[in-house]
């Protein structure tokens, strides 16, 4: 490895570090690596180019990620940063890393159960279309009830009972809903699986 | 517009004239690849627009929430279709958005219709969210496979969100058409005024056919089948009769809007247009 090579790659190794630090706007407990958006980090002619998948089309936070992604380099002086893009494959919350998983639980948001790639969000939703191929399995069985929003076992974050019951299936951002302990009694939100 | 058919491209320019006091609108030709994407995002963005103004009026405050939820989806998956189709014409997501003329829009017309005002009701909202919603599920896991490899990143988000967008509304069909006596006589009064606009759901035309030859997406044919296969378990679950298609054909995606879109405009634009350029 030449000096300019070495280089280079502490350099990267610096900014994984950094981005490592930088929080999610909406879930603060965890940063965006944890969150498993930053899919990859180039040493490019004008600067670094982190790569990043969005979570949700709608998420209001994506820009605030963007902005807080780049400051973060600049100021740890890796800069300059420029902030990219990438779509596909799009983000699932498989890429949640356990250390992520672990951190949510610790701040009182259940993480999401795992996700195989066509299995459904927020409990099962069989029988809608989702891949090209999907979507036809199933008028032979249950009509309705194959795509009504089943709720997932999810143990309590805070008492860890798995006596729990959903509130709604939706919550105070796109990639939560709120359940309730029935055990400790208590409220508390749950990552979404998508 | 194309001259496959004739959605007035002059309405654009004569409503920048009359605007005197506010911002005129952008101008441009789209061409048929550029329309049928602005059908799927214009859809998205007016269908949002209408499920937004439940925020604070929802029957339930888990409703308020969830329904501003997938309007948010909504929003979404427009910005990514509308950015995409301006980058192609020298315009960005908000002027498309805000200052386009009634005409330029290409969003199918269920998507317009009032959901909370003018005599509809909460039924209305529900099974309009469903038809939709469920319309969106076939059409993005369809343009998974585009050829357009942008389009094709977006579906793959986009049919995730509309799996649950799918199986939130069809919950609310069920339980409403399943009800009591008087919320299946309110979703059956729903049935009545938006089934007639489903049919333009699946009417294909020249810029589908433009679409399909150029392996951008399916026509709006193909997704009849697939669309069934959603609705008729969950109006049967329901208790909901499916009706007959009559000979009656809505016309948003050829720019020629129901008297309402008007008025959802105003609303939707009176900022952009008001202050030139505001930006969060």
């Amino acid at each position: 490895m030449t000096a300019r090579e070495h280089a280079a790659s502490t350099r990267l190794t610096r900014a994984w570090e950094v981005l490592h630090g930088v929080p999610d706007p909406e879930v603060p407990a965890i940063s965006v690596t944890d969150l498993g958006i930053v899919r990859d980090v180039v040493e490019r002619a004008d600067g670094l180019e982190v790569v990043v998948t969005p979570t949700y089309s709608g998420c209001p936070a994506t820009e605030v990620i963007e902005q807080s992604i780049a400051a973060a380099i600049n100021d740890a002086g890796l800069g300059p940063a420029r902030v990219t893009q990438r779509r596909a494959p799009a983000w699932t919350t498989d890429w949640i890393t356990p250390e992520g998983r672990e951190k949510l639980r610790a701040y009182g948001i259940a993480p999401p159960g795992a996700c195989a790639s066509d299995s459904p969000s927020e409990g099962r939703t069989r029988g809608l279309a989702s891949s090209p191929s999907g979507g036809s399995d199933g008028r032979s069985e249950g009509a309705v009830h194959r795509i009504r929003l089943m709720a997932r076992d999810v143990a309590c974050p805070r008492c860890g009972s798995a006596q729990t019951e959903r509130l709604s299936a939706f919550g105070s951002t796109a990639c939560k809903s709120l359940y309730r302990c029935l055990a400790c009694r208590e409220p508390f939100e749950h990552f979404k699986p998508i | 517009m194309t001259t496959t058919f004739a959605p007035l491209p002059t309405t654009a320019s004569a409503s920048n004239a009359a605007a005197s006091t506010t911002t005129g609108s952008i101008v441009f030709e789209p061409t048929p690849r550029q329309q049928y994407l602005m059908r799927i995002g214009d859809s998205c963005l007016i269908h949002a627009q209408r499920l937004a103004e439940w925020s604070g009026h929802a029957p339930i405050l888990e409703e308020d929430i969830a329904l501003t939820n997938l309007a948010l989806d909504l929003v979404g998956q427009a910005r990514a279709l509308l950015t995409h189709v301006g980058r192609q014409v020298g315009f960005d997501e908000d002027q498309l958005a805000f200052l386009r003329a009634e005409r330029d829009f290409l969003n199918f017309t269920i998507a317009e219709l009032p959901g909370r005002r003018a005599g509809r009701d909460f039924a209305d909202a529900v099974l309009r969210n469903f038809l939709l919603a469920a319309w969106m599920n076939v059409l993005w896991a369809k343009l998974v496979q585009s050829g357009d490899a942008e389009v094709a990143a977006i579906a793959g988000k986009a049919v995730k969100e509309s799996r649950y967008h799918v199986a939130h509304a069809a919950d609310w069909v069920v339980r409403l058409g399943d009800g009591s006596d008087e919320s299946a006589r309110r979703m059956r009064q729903a049935v009545d005024r938006l089934w007639p606009y489903t049919a333009e759901l699946f009417e294909t035309d020249a810029v589908d056919t433009a679409a399909a030859e150029a392996g951008l997406g399916p026509v709006r044919a193909a997704l009849r089948v697939g669309w069934q296969a959603i609705v008729e378990p969950v109006f049967a679950d329901a208790g909901l009769q499916l009706p007959a298609t009559g000979a009656f054909r809505s016309t948003g995606s050829r720019g020629v809007h129901s008297e309402h879109m008007g008025y959802l405009l105003a609303e939707m634009q009176t900022l952009q247009r008001s202050f030139p350029g505001g930006v969060w």
